[in-house]
């Protein structure tokens, strides 16, 4: 099956993030394709650089990257949201890219299922 | 779209295409009160690019979502943005399917009388069968 996935929280305050995460890598792991994963609200935290977690704990941004690089998975970064919170390119994490919410709707109409994680 | 202090308008698409040559049923399930988190506002903001798509749009009003469309909102004095015309532009956009939750509604003390556009009462199972017909559900 061919998921969209939109990530409407950030990591640390809400399960939302891991979730999301956890199913993408799930999918993707049974052989499913992920169309796209596109962070809005506060989800678009999940893209910042600039975070760093104590080691011994997750790092969902590094997580989000790595998955981009093991499987092209495409990591989309709401503009409007991102200005709004402060996330610029210069603090985009690797594998991620800011573009606008025409993208939300194109995952929408190109995945057979948009699966939403938020609270 | 709105009054003074505007916001821009949603961001336009990437490329020129305005469309994907698709229309899917996008349904949007507002639940959260306008003010005090930006979840209203941010989902008024994708409601409006759906529409910008050409995309088949319906918005549905539930739980303190319903007071996102409460005529005479005056959130200025909390320092916040009154975007709430917004809603009101919405029929130019050709979102015209707007519902609200019966029980909601009433649950608030509310009637269609205290809204600012038109919409159409759903009681639960009205509402479940319009969400199963969706394709798209985004809820927030």
């Amino acid at each position: 099956m061919k998921f969209s996935i939109l990530v409407n929280e950030g990591p640390f305050t809400h399960q939302c993030s891991d979730s999301a995460y956890q199913f993408t890598k799930a999918a993707l792991e049974k052989g499913h394709e992920i169309f796209r994963v596109f962070f809005y609200y506060d989800g678009v935290n999940n893209a910042n650089k600039l975070a760093e977690p104590p080691t011994d704990d997750r790092n969902l941004t590094a997580n989000w990257s790595a998955l981009a690089e093991e499987h092209g998975v495409d990591l989309v970064v709401c503009v409007a949201a991102a200005l709004r919170r402060g996330l610029k390119d210069d603090i985009l994490a690797s594998g991620f890219r800011i573009s606008g919410l025409g993208q939300l709707i194109e995952a929408g109409i190109q995945a057979d299922r948009l699966v939403t994680f938020g609270d | 779209m709105s009054d003074n202090n505007e916001a821009p308008p949603p961001i336009p698409p990437d490329d020129d295409e305005d469309e994907f040559g698709v229309i899917k049923k996008f349904c949007y399930v507002n639940r959260k009160a306008p003010y005090g988190t930006v979840y209203a506002l941010e989902s008024l903001e994708m409601v409006l690019i759906a529409a910008a798509f050409d995309q088949d749009v319906s918005v549905v009003f539930m739980d303190d979502g319903v007071y996102q469309i409460k005529s005479d909102q005056a959130p200025e004095a909390a320092g916040m943005k009154n975007f709430s015309k917004t809603y009101r532009a919405l029929e130019g956009y050709d979102v015209e399917k707007l519902y609200v939750s019966k029980e909601s509604m009433e649950e608030r003390g509310l009637t269609t009388d205290d809204f600012l556009v038109d919409v159409e009462v759903l009681d639960a199972a009205a509402l479940s069968a319009l969400l199963a017909e969706q394709e798209v559900v985004i809820t927030s």
